[in-house]
């Protein structure tokens, strides 16, 4: 399902020299699978996963998702593949502070060209615990109903793949465990691939596949 | 949710620096309607007011003066003419071009507590003979009396007055007043007259005027040629007049006079008056007697009469008199005096208006820095570079919007709540629901002024580094 194949990403530092931050020769998560990659920070997590989703390019290599081959895509096929079929949930849940809990789910659908599943979003929201708290805006809710109301919106367009960036770093560990949960149980039930990143051992013991960067990593 | 929608939230999210932007739009906008509202009444007012009549004829000088002060009752009093002229348009050369013609007497004023009033003698003619306005369809309207009734040349003493002088000075028919000698508060009072009849509402400078028997009139202290300057009343008495003024060479002759047979065009003098006791007086004799102006209705009004009229009386009494068409003076003031003024006040509250859309441009622009990280958001959720431009300029749109809108419910009420204040000072009627054809352009100029506006913030958005918002560092 996510097939990603020498990819190479570099950068030049102030001194003008090249920096390879990815240079990832193959990597793979099946159709459904949970795939945790760990590593140390500033090893490249983020910026694999941006390269995944598209925010950013990688220099050369493919990174294909459901048969389509991103790096091939132009920025703006790339925004609505990305709208249609990746969710992403990141480390700082990034609610929009001026929506309300359902229109934050609604807003993941605003821009898939599409019409907004209002239905959906209301049963998403329902499913991870917070039908009470739909018309509620960020500010209102608590730091693990937030993070729920992120879940719901990463999986609100049906994506094939969702891509979690650190998403208990922020966190107390009470919370830690409810959104681990949540996240794997609900990607069960959409049929949904998670590529979750973490430098936690804790979570990553919870998965059957852990990948540490540094082995798919060899920059 | 439409991108509408999101705009919408962004800018309520905002809502103290949305609220004032849309303010400051919505008082640039308001002024404009108020501009717009009054110059239109104002053209209204100016063209309407001279309808009825084709000529104003008046001592040689200023047609502007002359037309201010015979129709709209402001400036200075226009110089006399003799009597003797007036007859010319009754019974004497130029009386088989004329429908009626109506002589009027100007200089005196009422002085009602605070307010002063323009006292006009004038004859019956002008309420039964003129109209003061011509319906749409091209019927006149006529003049009406809200009470009472039009004076009567043989009672001297008796007065109209318009509904505005009635309303503002408290008078009724059967009341009487003083006029005051001269334009001011502090002539000397004249003879009393008696209040015969109201006007109705005619929403032209008459509502706001005192007219009397032009037969009283001329018999207050100080409105009569004496004995020795008067002449006997014949075409001599005018010659004798234009070679007093321009010497003998100048002028006309008395063989140019054509014999008028026809029926009179206008009202003149009774053998026999009345005073306001009902006693028996004998009216000025017509040698002592001036007039300031004369309105002339022309016989062939849908021809050339009044051309062909006012070039015979601009020939006959070339250098002395003018005969004025108020409805061209009207419309070279509005071209060279009210439409200049109002392209001045569009323009300032133009420039409102962009300072306005400035602001619009500065409370989005300052707030993009906070929102650099929300639009990365958004892009990471797949809107594009294109979505959240058009994001940012619809919150531009929506405050120029919402500005605009205010301002026309400002403007408009305003003008509602300034228009008893200025119709009790200028007798012009304001009416807050009129709308002016150019406010339709006003809201999608304000559309086109919101997206330059938010052209610079929306920019902007295009160009957030989506990864480097999301992480907080490469």
């Amino acid at each position: 399902m996510l097939l990603v194949e020498n990819i190479r990403k570099s950068y030049r530092d102030a001194s003008g020299e090249e920096l390879v931050i990815l240079d990832v020769p193959r990597f793979g998560v099946a159709a459904g699978e949970q795939v945790v990659v760990r590593g140390r920070s500033g090893c490249g997590k983020t910026t694999l996963l941006n390269s995944i989703a598209g925010l950013s390019t990688v220099d050369s290599g493919r990174i294909e998702i459901a048969g389509v081959d991103v790096t091939k895509l132009p920025e703006a096929g790339r925004d609505r593949f990305r709208a249609r079929k990746l969710g992403y949930v990141f480390q700082t849940f990034n609610l929009l502070s001026a929506f309300t809990a359902l229109e934050n789910v609604m807003l993941g659908m605003s821009f898939t060209g599409q019409p907004v599943d209002r239905q959906r979003a209301t049963t998403l929201l329902d499913r991870v615990g917070l039908s009470s708290r739909l018309h509620h805006k960020p500010a209102a809710l608590s730091v693990g109903q937030q993070q729920r109301v992120a879940v719901a919106r990463a999986l609100a367009n049906k994506p094939v793949l969702l891509l979690a960036d650190e998403p208990t770093a922020n966190i107390d560990p009470a919370h830690q465990q409810q959104v681990i949960d949540l996240l794997r149980e609900v990607c069960r039930a959409e049929n949904v691939a998670m590529l979750l990143v973490t430098h936690s051992p804790e979570v990553a013991g919870q998965f059957d596949r852990v990948e540490q960067l540094e082995n798919i990593n060899k920059a | 949710m439409s991108y509408w929608k999101i705009a919408l939230r962004n800018t309520l999210d905002r809502r103290l620096a949305s609220a004032l932007t849309a303010l400051s739009m919505a008082l640039g906008v308001a002024a404009m309607i108020c501009v717009l509202v009054v110059h239109a009444v104002a053209v209204r007012q100016f063209s309407q007011d001279a309808q009825g009549y084709h000529l104003i004829v008046g001592r040689k000088g200023s047609d502007l003066q002359l037309v201010l002060n015979t129709v709209f009752h402001i400036g200075q009093t226009p110089q006399l003419m003799p009597y003797a002229l007036y007859r010319e348009f009754t019974d004497g050369r130029f009386a088989e071009l004329v429908e009626v013609a109506v002589p009027y007497c100007l200089g005196d004023s009422f002085v009602a507590g605070e307010r002063l009033y323009r006292v006009v003698g004038t004859t019956p003619d002008l309420f039964d003979k003129i109209p003061y306005r011509t319906n749409d369809d091209g019927t006149p309207r006529n003049y009406a009396f809200r009470s009472g009734r039009n004076f009567k040349t043989e009672n001297c003493f008796e007065a109209v007055i318009g509904s505005m002088v009635a309303s503002q000075a408290g008078l009724k028919v059967g009341d009487h007043f003083n006029p005051t000698h001269g334009i001011g508060f502090s002539g000397d009072k004249h003879e009393e007259f008696e209040v015969v009849g109201i006007l109705e509402p005619t929403e032209t400078a008459n509502d706001r005027a005192v007219f009397v028997n032009l037969e009283g009139f001329l018999l207050l202290d100080g409105h009569a040629l004496t004995a020795k300057k008067a002449e006997p009343l014949s075409m001599n008495s005018v010659i004798a007049w234009i070679h007093e003024i321009t010497g003998p060479s100048a002028g006309i002759s008395p063989s140019s006079q054509t014999k008028y047979t026809g029926p009179l065009k206008g009202t003149i003098p009774p053998k026999i008056g009345h005073d306001a006791t009902g006693a028996e007086i004998t009216p000025l004799p017509e040698v002592q007697r001036e007039v300031s102006a004369i309105l002339v209705r022309v016989a062939d009004q849908f021809g050339v009469g009044a051309t062909v009229l006012s070039s015979k009386i601009n020939k006959d009494f070339s250098g002395l008199t003018q005969a004025v068409a108020p409805a061209g003076v009207v419309t070279r003031l509005l071209e060279q005096i009210v439409g200049p003024v109002q392209l001045i006040l569009l323009v300032l509250t133009v420039l409102i208006i962009i300072v306005a859309a400035i602001g619009i441009l500065v409370s989005i622009y300052n707030s993009m820095n906070e929102r650099s990280h929300d639009i990365a958001v958004m892009r990471a959720l797949g809107a594009s570079r294109v979505a959240v431009m058009l994001i940012v300029l619809f919150e531009s749109i929506l405050i120029a919007l919402a500005g605009g809108l205010l301002g026309i419910l400002l403007g408009h009420g305003l003008v509602g709540l300034a228009a008893p204040y200025i119709e009790a000072q200028a007798g012009v009627r304001l009416n807050p629901l009129e709308f002016d054809p150019w406010e339709l352009i006003v809201v999608p100029a304000l559309i086109a002024l919101a997206a330059i506006a938010g052209l610079m913030p929306a920019l902007t958005a295009y160009r957030t580094d989506v990864a480097k918002q999301l992480s907080g560092s490469r």
